[in-house]
Order: structure tokens, then C-alpha cells, then sequence
């Protein structure tokens, strides 16, 4: 076969003539037995077979077609990527577990805070309260109750374990005193600065039995009552609601010391 | 003419046997089906030019599909299969780029 590159000559036929070419192409086309004519056929049947069959093969095959090196590095890709994304899934399982403990953590801190919320708001008397315990009204017909013998009884209640207490609708807490005063020329009771009047409604929560016992001690609560010239009326009850609450204080000069 | 019959019944039995390609054969039937279209255009060339001789046309067409397939077996011996048949098919698609444009400066003068 001619080379690609060195200059042909023009055909011996008819050179310069526009038409010449074209009918060299006619004349080499047309049908003639010869045997130049048959090999070309059937080497180019064998080219069309050839090339049909390879299209085939690529278009069918997806890996069979491949060479072993190029399959070895497919599979060598594939494993880098297995091993990266198998990375990837551990380090966010990681984070996973990490998030869900940081969760239950806070889940936890959470609920303990709104226990003790309950149990302080219980103890400084910020929530209303409700629980077995006593009623307990205080006569005074002489008006000689003092102040002295009404904290005598608050401290009674609260020896006898009374977890939540008030009296004349007003909750008594840590910081609750009681006094005596005076209100146009009358004596009168004060308690957390509040004048108080006859009968005097005590209400505790706590253990019915023990603040009975703990008020009837002789020379105790109820009895410098009685030396007084007043009288009591003590009903336990199975279900009290003390509804009143106390304003929290705020702390001029206290503060919590840091946790270290 | 009888040429252009070759081709349509080759690729018609192509496409009615359905032939697999053998595992052995598979790198090579590529690179033998460029090289044979390479001799092809060449014998086309060698028409126009009033050259064209049976016996070249047969002896180019095989000796192109021999020489062809045995670089790339050699390369795939020497573990450069993939860079020789790149470079077979970079040198017949040169060959047969050049052959086409001869052929289009004989019959179109451009």
C-alpha cells in the first residue's frame, strides 16, 4: 500500500481533468468477477465481521473485555473506596454514640434538675403542696395567745416533720417569723409582717399521728395554748392542699460558694 | 462494488450469528479491526491513484492485521499492553486520516 506521506502521482489516465477521478472510482466499482474484485469483497466481509463483532463485544461485555491489569486496578479502586467509606461509617457511628450519650446526659441532667426544682420549690414553699396531714385552728376567747406560743406551735409542726406548712393562708417557710405588734392601740399578731386574727388556721403536711403527738406533749405547744385561755380543734386529714406560696427572697449578700 | 457487497454481507452474518469473542482474541480484535480499516483506505487511496494491485491490497491488509495484534501481544508480554495498543491505534488513525485526505484531494480537488 501506498505510504501516507510521500506525494502520488496523478493517475496515468487523464491527469488534470476534473472528472477523471470520479470515473476511475466508477470503473474500480463496477461489478466485474474479477479476482482482485472477490479478495477485496472478502477481505472486507472479514473487516465488516470483524468490526460488528467487536462492537458487540464492547457494547455487551462490562468486564470481560477488560485486561487483567485494567481489571486489577478496578478492583483496586474499589477496594480504596470500600475502605474509605468503611472509615467514613465508623467515624460517624462514632459521632453517633457520641451525640446519643451527650444526649441521655443532658436528658439525665435534666431530669434531676426538675426533681430537686420540685423538691425545693416543696422545701422554700414556691410550688403549692398537697399530702396527708392536719388541720389545726387555734381559739384565742381571751386574747391572750402570743406570738411566743404561736411559734411554739410552728416549731412543734416542724420538729414533728411537717414537710409543708401554712397558717392564716399564709405559707410558712424558712424565713417566716412571727411577732407581736400593735395595730391602732390593739394588740395584734404579725406574721411575716402580715396582722393576723382569731381563730388561727394552722395546716401541715406531714405524718398525721406524729404532729398529734408532738403538739399534745405535756408543757408543750398546745398546752401553753391552753394556759393562755385558748382553745384548739386538731382534725387529721387524708388529703391537705396548702395552695398558698411563698415570694422567693432575693439574696442581698448571700450567694452559692462555686463549685470547685 | 463487489467490495462495498463484502462489508454489508460481513457486518448483516455480524449481526445474525452473533459471534462471541474468544478470551484470547479479545485485546486483539480492536487493534486488527483499525488496522484493517487503515489498509482499506490505503487500497482506496491506491484505486484513485490507478495503483491498486490485488496482491499488495491482500498482502497489506493481513500484514497490517498481523504486525497490528502482534505489537499489542508483545506489549501485553512486556506488561505495556494498554500504552501499545494507544500507540497502534494513535499510528493507524494517523495513516488513515492521511489516506482519507488524499482520497478527498483526488475526488473533490480540496
Amino acid at each position: 500500500m501506498p505510504s501516507p506521506t510521500s506525494p502520488t502521482p496523478q493517475p496515468a489516465g487523464s491527469p488534470g481533468r476534473a472528472g477523471a477521478p470520479w470515473r476511475t472510482l466508477a470503473r474500480a466499482l463496477a461489478p466485474r468477477a474479477s479476482r482482485s474484485q472477490l479478495i477485496a469483497g472478502a477481505l472486507c466481509a472479514l473487516l465488516g465481521f470483524g468490526a460488528v463483532t467487536q462492537v458487540r463485544h464492547t457494547a455487551g461485555a462490562d468486564y470481560s473485555s477488560l485486561r487483567e491489569s485494567e481489571l486489577v486496578e478496578l478492583l483496586d479502586q474499589l477496594s480504596r473506596r470500600a475502605s474509605d467509606l468503611s472509615a467514613q461509617n465508623l467515624a460517624l457511628e462514632d459521632q453517633r454514640a457520641e451525640l446519643e450519650s451527650t444526649r441521655g446526659q443532658a436528658a439525665a441532667a435534666a431530669d434531676a434538675a426538675a426533681e430537686r426544682l420540685r423538691v425545693q420549690g416543696i422545701l422554700a414553699g414556691t410550688l403549692p403542696a398537697e399530702g396527708p396531714g392536719v388541720v389545726l385552728r387555734i381559739y384565742d376567747p381571751a386574747g391572750r395567745v402570743t406570738a411566743s406560743s404561736l411559734y411554739h406551735v410552728i416549731e412543734e409542726l416542724r420538729n414533728a416533720g411537717a414537710e409543708a406548712m401554712s397558717v392564716a393562708d399564709i405559707r410558712i417557710t424558712a424565713a417566716t417569723w412571727v411577732a407581736d405588734g400593735s395595730q391602732g392601740g390593739e394588740p395584734v399578731i404579725e406574721i411575716d409582717g402580715r396582722a393576723v386574727s382569731p381563730p388561727f388556721e394552722f395546716r401541715a403536711i406531714g405524718d398525721p399521728t406524729t404532729i398529734e403527738t408532738a403538739l399534745n406533749i405535756p408543757g408543750g405547744a398546745l398546752a401553753s395554748i391552753r394556759n393562755a385561755g385558748g382553745t384548739h380543734d386538731l382534725r387529721h386529714q387524708e388529703s391537705l392542699t396548702i395552695d398558698q406560696v411563698a415570694e422567693v427572697p432575693s439574696f442581698e449578700f448571700a450567694s452559692p460558694v462555686p463549685e470547685p | 462494488m463487489i467490495a462495498l457487497i463484502g462489508l454489508a454481507i460481513g457486518v448483516v452474518v455480524g449481526l445474525l450469528i452473533h459471534p462471541t469473542v474468544p478470551p484470547e482474541l479479545a485485546p486483539y480484535l480492536p487493534i486488527a479491526v483499525v488496522a484493517a480499516l487503515d489498509a482499506l483506505a490505503g487500497a482506496a487511496r491506491a484505486v484513485l491513484d490507478g495503483l491498486f494491485d490485488d496482491r499488495v491490497f491482500v498482502v497489506s491488509f493481513l500484514s497490517n492485521v498481523v504486525v497490528a495484534s502482534f505489537i499489542v501481544f508483545l506489549g501485553d508480554q512486556l506488561g505495556v499492553g494498554t500504552q501499545l495498543s494507544t500507540a497502534v491505534v494513535v499510528v493507524l488513525g494517523i495513516r488513515i486520516f492521511s489516506n482519507v485526505a488524499a482520497i478527498r484531494r483526488r475526488l473533490f480537488k480540496a
